[in-house]
């Protein structure tokens, strides 16, 4: 059901995108016409296929092809997305074949977000109304196409099930039919959409379009890529964060048979081997030795201490409604504590894993992400090139979580391709995948409450310090010290307070930057359900100034 | 040295030293890409094949403790009675998620059924409890599992 794009390693010698998209078009089935990309103008031209927007392909063999600009984790994003454009396109899911989008912040940005991601729960709301727009578009020129073909009068017609019908004469015409003369329709610019009472798929309990392959092992993630001739490396990064390597003995890894190369970065090695187990049994018997820098005294409780300090000082003001101090004074109990939230990996079910073929002009990435554009210009960049000359192609996702966000393990890999001569697969043990997860950040959270002589809470004073993932994921959305995704959950609490103040403090740990391109600049990201489990916090709170346990005055 | 196994019916010979587990001659020497690697330390079942019909992990089953035993995958284990009942029962009841986790499911599932007709919810834990799923598909997989032996029963 989902086609991989996985076209020839040679088929790329002049890549753009706009080469990549009807290249890979035509090894999938027909042509991509010019309107799905950037440069197009405004009409669907081409003799061929019916491609009226970035999201459907109808080929002249009947196939229609729909391209996900959102990425299957297991939400179900294949199945409800495709519910949305076949809605409005009139065509049933068992018609439909799914493709990945590949990299394009212009066709496939998520509107709620501003950029080609997959996260903050909401591919549904970005794609509710473009993507039924999409298929109603695609519908209507179809309807346009068959109405001049019978020379009856558009509005006569009406489309089922794939077809275009015209009921006054019984005719009726295959989309595939049509597609070259839809091709050639104008496109219309404001289009009905269905109300809700007339629809046939959304709101229904559809079957998942990405089942069967999950349950036969067809399906492919991008643990699953293997390009021709594809070797696969694992790897031991510097175990203390920033540090770098300083010296590796290879001589035993060289004689395992299957190893084929190692590599050396500032920070990392890898083995290059035949397969993954004699990669493995070559990094077992590396002999490394590291320069563990500045921070290998750090601890989790010296973090914690820096964090629990940073709760003293003033923060942003996230939230103030009433008078928190005044109400707090005037109540007849107060209460007092500091919770901590600890450093979380993500632990996704697949490991982190990404296949790269270095070229030297040019670079093709397999792997599984969220955020394909991000990736792809952090790519670019590690790679040396131009985005335009770094192809990536998307699969399915074995868990998010928030951590294929990130595109660490992209730029790790490509380090390490350009060492390599062919394609490589990085593949990180699971080990290397806990150590060196982009944790959930560590939260301190001092939170004071006061009680009316009833026990009713009347004051709520909550500041936190930790770090922030926008500011460094996404710089704009980062405001006046607060941004509006490390402050959830703690400004919008379930309880009606009558005085409420929050307060942020943002500190990102000390981690120091090496020279190394991947080295990270921060070592926080999100997990699910990112500042929702400051719920949790609010619960034990709660339970605090239930508990009445006496404390200071904040 | 080269070993000669058999995987889904067929004779296939690897040259790969013989503490190589199963795992990646599957995966990355043969191609066959259904099996899952998770955590290669048999402790999250997503690299679960048969070997003689029982479940094992096969990130730690090494290629020269195999020998004349016969291999089936999730490739294969459709062809099996108790694995087709499995597959149809997963997607009649929509088990997966993200679906990584799941080849392993299914053949740790196919064995227990293959085994035992009727399990009840303690056989189901006993089997099951050694696949991770970081979805969280238990409920599903648990009522799957007793769907796929109804049809079983129903069938005789």
């Amino acid at each position: 059901m989902i086609h991989h794009r996985i076209p020839s390693c040679a088929s790329y010698a002049d890549l753009s995108r706009r080469n990549f998209l009807i290249n890979s078009a035509v090894a999938g089935s027909g042509l991509v016409l010019s309107l799905s990309l950037p440069f197009g103008q405004g009409k669907a031209g081409g003799t061929d296929s019916f491609a009226p927007n970035a999201f459907i392909r109808i080929g002249t063999d009947g196939e229609i092809v729909l391209t996900m600009p959102y990425v299957e984790m297991g939400q179900g994003t294949y199945t409800s997305i495709p519910m949305l454009i076949a809605e409005e396109l009139e065509v049933s899911l068992k018609q439909v074949r799914l493709e990945h989008a590949p990299p394009n912040e212009k066709l496939y940005a998520n509107p709620l977000l501003g950029v080609q991601a997959t996260g903050n729960s909401n591919a549904i709301r970005g794609a509710w109304k473009p993507l039924r727009e999409a298929g109603a578009t695609a519908r209507v020129m179809l309807i346009s196409a068959a109405a001049k073909r019978w020379g009856v009068d558009a509005g006569s017609c009406h489309a089922e099930a794939g077809e275009v019908v015209h009921a006054p004469s019984g005719r009726r015409v295959k989309y595939g039919e049509l597609a070259a003369d839809a091709a050639r329709m104008p496109i219309p610019k404001d289009v009905a959409l269905k109300r809700p009472e007339e629809f046939k798929l959304i709101g229904t309990p559809a079957k998942r379009l990405d089942a069967s392959g999950k349950v036969n092992g067809t399906a492919i993630y991008g643990m699953d890529a293997r390009p021709p001739g594809v070797k696969v490396a694992t790897l031991a990064q510097s175990p203390v964060f920033g540090g770098r390597l300083k010296s590796v003995d290879d001589a035993a890894a060289r004689a395992v048979k299957g190893v084929r190369q190692i590599v050396r970065l500032d920070d990392a090695v890898a083995v290059v081997a035949d397969h993954m187990g004699a990669a493995k049994k070559g990094l077992e018997a590396l002999k490394i030795e590291w320069d563990e820098g500045t921070h290998a005294g750090l601890s989790t409780q010296d973090v914690a201490r820096e964090l629990e300090q940073a709760t003293l000082k003033a923060g942003a003001i996230a939230q103030n409604i009433g008078d928190a101090d005044k109400a707090m004074a005037n109540a007849a109990t107060r209460v007092e504590a500091s919770y901590q939230l600890p450093f979380l990996a993500h632990a996704t079910m697949e490991p982190m894993n990404c296949t790269v073929h270095f070229r030297g002009g040019e670079c093709e990435i397999w792997v599984g992400t969220l955020a394909i554009a991000r990736l792809q210009a952090m790519a670019a960049k590690a790679a040396g090139l131009p985005v335009e000359k770094v192809m990536v192609h998307n699969h399915l996702i074995g868990g998010g979580f928030g951590r294929r966000l990130e595109a660490d393990g992209a730029v790790r890999a490509v380090e390490i391709a350009k060492q390599v001569d062919g394609p490589v697969k990085v593949v990180w043990t699971r080990e290397e995948d806990i150590q060196h997860d982009m944790y959930r950040p560590y939260w301190v959270d001092r939170i004071a409450g006061g009680l009316d002589k009833d026990g009713k809470p009347i004051a709520w004073n909550n500041r936190f310090a930790g770090s922030s993932v926008i500011a460094r994921w996404l710089p704009p959305a980062f405001k006046d010290g607060l941004d509006p995704d490390t402050t959830e959950g703690a400004i919008d609490l379930v309880y009606a307070l009558p005085n409420f103040h929050v307060e942020y403090v943002r500190v990102e740990p000390s981690v120091p930057r090496t020279t190394s391109s991947s080295r990270r600049a921060s070592l926080m990201s999100w997990r699910r359900p990112r500042g929702r489990t400051r719920w949790h916090i609010a619960v034990r709170c709660s339970t605090t100034i239930r508990e009445r346990r006496p404390c200071s005055i904040w | 040295m080269a070993f000669k196994i058999t995987i889904n019916g067929t004779a296939r010979s690897v040259d790969v030293d013989g503490d190589t587990p199963l795992l990646w001659v599957l995966r990355d020497v043969l191609g066959m890409t259904g099996t899952k690697f998770g955590c290669g330390m048999a402790l999250c079942g997503a690299c679960t094949v048969h070997l003689d019909g029982s479940a094992i992990r096969s990130c730690i089953t090494t290629i020269d403790s195999v020998g004349d035993s016969k291999i089936t995958t999730i490739e294969a284990i459709g062809a099996t009675p108790a694995g087709a009942k499995i597959q149809k029962a997963w997607l009649d009841h929509e088990v997966a998620q993200c679906g990584y986790c799941q080849s392993g499911q299914i053949m740790s599932a196919s064995a227990l059924l293959a085994g035992n007709a009727h399990p009840t919810d303690a056989n189901i834990d006993d089997a099951m409890s050694g696949n991770i799923c970081r979805c969280g598909t238990y409920p599903r997989i648990r009522e799957a599992i007793k769907l796929a032996a109804q049809s079983q029963a129903k069938e005789g």
